[in-house]
Parts: structure tokens; sequence; C-alpha cells
């Protein structure tokens, strides 16, 4: 449904980048790991057209959107979760999420409402600047934000990173309630245990390329940790 | 008594500064772009609002609701052709092109309309006052200041009301992240330029009923809408109004003491509350 075709990307001179091919299944959550600067973040922003690709190096239902802006990949179904949650300090909570419904994919589940259910924490802190939240509450109002687009697709950087365990859980404990609406998740997680438990399929980057691909079950430790550091460690 | 009327006519006389700078403070607010061709966009407007009364014979506040829409859409077009190419991380661009624009339109201005005096009459209106007990008000002085309070407050209410208004408040915090959520920053900054436009059509209608304007004007208007901005604190709309009633007070004070003090009062109290105040005395929490 979702899928990169040699996908490059580069930062001015330096290329981040090197050909990725990915896919993903509608309803499939798909977890990428990779170490630090492996790419990670470069891959989903590739997608979301944050940056701009040649427009066949991703296609979503068989359509080019490699060079679309980010405003017309999240209207065709497509939400982001970005890394570092990226809440707006000028807006308080419940108006963070009523920015990310401003555009909406037909009636879906995601409203106040139910993101509110996922996350009841939020109801409590509606009237607070976003900002003011702590690290897991801002991570809720993240998710939150990107689903209330109703999003076909739902991609989120560096999940848990930074918070604390309870917290972690938590926010994992949310995800098969998305993924009931048939939403395919794509999960940027530094924390490989947790990659492999949850995902259908996972991707280590390194250095701007896939260095291994397959669902957990086939993956072993040792491959994982040759994929994460290369051969040479 | 004199003095109360002073500084009655001083905050009324603000009023008018404060419509000046509403748009100047939308823009900044929004896309932190100075943009020095606004004084010369209120004059502008002002002639814009001359050829439609011209025109129709209509008055000159029916003239402002024609001109309204053909002004926002100036905007709009000026934001998305112009200045959306030149934002970014450096505001030297943007700066620089908007004083390109700024002597471009005084020299269109007086290429079209000549270096002429003109005057937007409003009839029986104009030496029109009411009597408020110990003061005597001009009812144009008090349409002036009741119209910045509107103004002020209707852009308040998008601000903060609507999802229009969550869109800017977004963009202006982070664009890219906006983008992810939809919106597009392109478009959300014309049309807060077409809105800017929309309040300097009606700064133009209260400059251009109260006194003489001709294309030369301009700058001198920047500055007071430049200084009602940075005196209220970059981005706070309230914090504009208040500026602008500062330098009216200040004026009609001075004034008071000197007629050549006049403008200078204006500029010392902005300085003034500089020294007290560097970032304005309603500052924007984030920046
Ligand atoms: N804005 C940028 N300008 C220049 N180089 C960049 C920029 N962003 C990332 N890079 C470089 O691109 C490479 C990939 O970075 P990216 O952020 O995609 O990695 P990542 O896998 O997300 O890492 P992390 O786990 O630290 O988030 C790194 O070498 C990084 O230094
Ligand atoms: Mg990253």
């Amino acid at each position: 449904m979702l899928q990169t075709h040699a996908l490059t990307a580069s930062y001015g001179q330096f290329k981040a980048l090197f050909g990725i091919d990915l896919h993903v299944a509608p309803g499939e959550c798909v977890a990428i790991i990779g170490a630090n600067g492996a790419g990670k973040t470069t891959l989903l922003r590739s997608i979301s057209g944050v940056l701009r690709n040649a427009p066949g190096m991703v296609t979503h239902r068989g359509t080019p959107i490699g060079a679309l802006s980010a405003d017309a990949v999240l209207q065709r179904g497509i939400a982001m979760v970005p890394e570092g949650r990226k809440l707006f300090p000028s807006l308080t909570v419940e108006e963070n999420l009523m920015i990310g419904g401003q555009v909406r994919r037909g009636d879906g589940r995601w409203t106040l409402d139910t993101v509110y259910a996922l996350f009841p924490i939020l109801r409590e802190r509606r009237l607070s600047p976003g900002t003011a939240l702590s690290g897991g509450q801002q991570q809720m109002v993240a998710i939150g934000r990107a689903l209330m687009s109703n999003p076909e697709v739902l991609l989120c950087d560096e999940i848990s990173l930074g918070l604390a365990p309870v917290v972690i859980r938590d926010i994992y404990a949310a995800l098969p309630r998305i993924r009931e609406t048939g939403a395919a998740v794509v999960i940027v997680e530094q924390d490989i245990s947790r990659a492999l438990s949850v995902a259908d399929r996972v991707y280590c980057v390194m250095e701007g390329r896939v260095t291994l691909t397959g669902a957990p079950a086939g993956i072993t430790r040792d491959a994982v940790h040759a994929a994460y550091f290369g051969n040479a460690a | 008594m004199i003095w109360l009327d002073t500084i009655v006519q001083g905050l009324l006389l603000g009023g008018l500064y404060a419509l000046f700078a509403a748009g100047l403070s939308l823009v900044f607010g929004i896309m932190r772009l100075v943009n020095l061709a606004h004084g010369d966009l209120i004059v502008f407007a002002a002639f814009l609002i001359l050829v439609v009364v011209q025109m129709t014979g209509l008055n000159p506040f029916l003239g402002a609701l024609i001109a309204a829409p053909l002004l926002f859409a100036f905007g709009w077009l000026v934001q998305r052709v112009v200045l959306n190419r030149v934002l970014g991380k450096d505001i030297l661009p943007p700066l620089l092109v908007t004083f390109g624009l700024s002597i471009a339109l005084q020299n269109g201005m007086l290429e079209v309309f000549s270096a002429d005096s003109q005057r937007l009459r409003a009839g029986p209106l104009e030496s029109a006052s009411v009597d408020l007990g110990p003061v005597t008000v001009g009812i144009m002085p008090l349409l002036t200041f009741a119209s910045a309070v509107m103004v002020i407050f209707a852009l308040n209410q998008i601000f903060y009301r609507t999802a229009l208004g969550r869109a800017f408040r977004a963009t202006s915090d982070d664009p890219v992240t906006a983008s992810l959520m939809g919106i597009n920053p392109a478009s959300v900054f014309a049309i807060a330029t077409g809105l800017a436009m929309v309040t300097v059509t009606i700064a133009a209608l209260f400059l251009g009923m109260r006194s003489n304007f001709d294309p030369s004007i301009g700058p001198a208007r920047l500055i007071f809408a430049f200084e009602a901005v940075i005196i209220g604190g970059l981005g706070s709309l309230w914090g504009t109004l208040l500026g602008g009633a500062i330098i009216g007070v200040a004026q009609t004070v001075g004034a008071q003491i000197n007629p050549e003090w006049q403008i200078l009062a204006g500029h010392l109290a902005f300085l003034a509350v500089l020294l007290v105040r560097p970032r304005g005395l309603f500052p924007r929490a984030v920046d």
C-alpha cells in the first residue's frame, strides 16, 4: 500500500539514505530500528513529505507521492508523530488535538472523545499548554494529534525515547487499539526487543541502507547485532 | 480640566495608531515579518477608497467596504507571489523586499495620483461631537477608537477561537510540524496578509477622513505603527492597542506643553518604555 523505491535523501552534500526499499501493507505494524544517525528519521521525513524526493521514490496505493508537500501527504491519510513530539507551544492540549483533526479523512473513529478515551489523562490536562505536560503525556498528545486525521498509516518517530518504563507501557498498550481501526503503524524504536515483540515486520537501517528485514520470528539476536553495528562490530 | 481633555484626546488618537499597527502586529505575530511597506499600503488603501468614492459617489464608509475585499486579494497575492518566496531563516531578504515594495508603491502612487493632498469627505460627521460631562469629544475620534477596539477584539477572536486562528498560531510556532498536520504554511501566510490588508483598509478610512494624505506620508505612519507594536510587545494584539494609546497620549500631552513637541513626545515615550521594558509591555512567552 505504502512503498519506497530505491529512496535516497541528502542534506546538502551529505547523503543520508542510499536506496531504501520499504513497504507497508494495510493494517500492518512495521518497526524500524537502527543506531543513532542511521537515517531512520530521514526515512520518515522523506515519506511524510517534509523532505521532497523524486515523485516515484515513494508510492501510495500506486500513486507517486515522493514529490508531494507534507500537507498533501497528510491529506492522503499518512500522518506523522514527529521526533521530539513537536507540540505547538501556543496551543493547549485540546487545540493541539484539534489541529490534527483539521484535515480529516472520511468519518473515521478518531475524535476528541475517542482520543481522550485512549489517553484519559489528556482530558484532565486539556486546557494546559501542550508543552507544560510531562514527556509521556506530550507523546500521548502527539499520537492523538496524528490520529485525529483518521490516518491510514501512522508514522511514529522515536515512540518511546526518553520516557519512563511505566509510561512506555501505557503508550504501547494503546497500540492494539490504534491498530483496531485498521491503520497501519510504522514505529521507529531504539528498544530492539520491544520492536521485535510488537511488529509484524522489522527493518534495520544502518548508514542509510536497510541491512536486515523480515518477521521477528525469523530474526536472531546475532543477525540484529550484525545489522545494527555492521560486521566490524 | 484641560489635562483630562488632553489625555482623552490622546487616547482617542491612539486608536488611530492602533489601527495603523494592527495589521503590522498580525503579520509579525504570525510570520515574523516586519513589513516596511505597511505605511505605504495604508496610503495606497486610502487612495483606493478615494477612487471608489469618486467613481460611485458613495460615502467613504461604504467605499471602504468595497475596497476591503480588493485589498484582501491584493495582500493575498503579494504574499503568495512575492513574500512567501523570501521568507526563511534569514530575516534580511524579506526586509529588503518590503523596503523595495515601499519605494515602488510611493513612486507608483506619485505617478498615478500626483503629489496633491487628498481627503476622504465624511460630511457633517467630520465636525460632530458629543458632550461627555467634563470633556467634549469629536464623533470621528470616538468612532476611530471604537473601530480600533473592535478590530483588535475581532482579530483576537479569530486568533483564539477559530480553526483559522489555530492554524495561524501553529504555523507561527513551527511551520514544518504544521505542514505535517495538513496545513499549507504558504496559504496560511497569504490569508494572514489578506486579513492584515482588511485592517489596513479600516486604518486608511480613518486616516483619510481625519487628515489630508498624499503618496509621501506612508513611512511616518509606519513609524507610529511600529512603535505601537514594540511598546505593546511583539505579537500581542491588545498590547498593540495599549501601545497606540501610549503614543497618542504622549503626543497630545507633548503638544499641550509646546505644539512643536507633539511628534517628538511620542518617540520619547517609545524610548522610555523600551528602556524599562526592552521587550515591550506584553511580550510573548514563546520566542
Ligand atoms: N538537518 C540535517 N542537516 C544535515 N545533516 C543531517 C540533518 N538531519 C540529519 N542529518 C544527518 O543525517 C544522518 C541521518 O540522520 P537521522 O536523523 O535520519 O538519523 P536517525 O536514525 O533518526 O538517528 P537518531 O536515532 O539519532 O534519531 C545523520 O548522519 C545525521 O547527522
Ligand atoms: Mg531520529
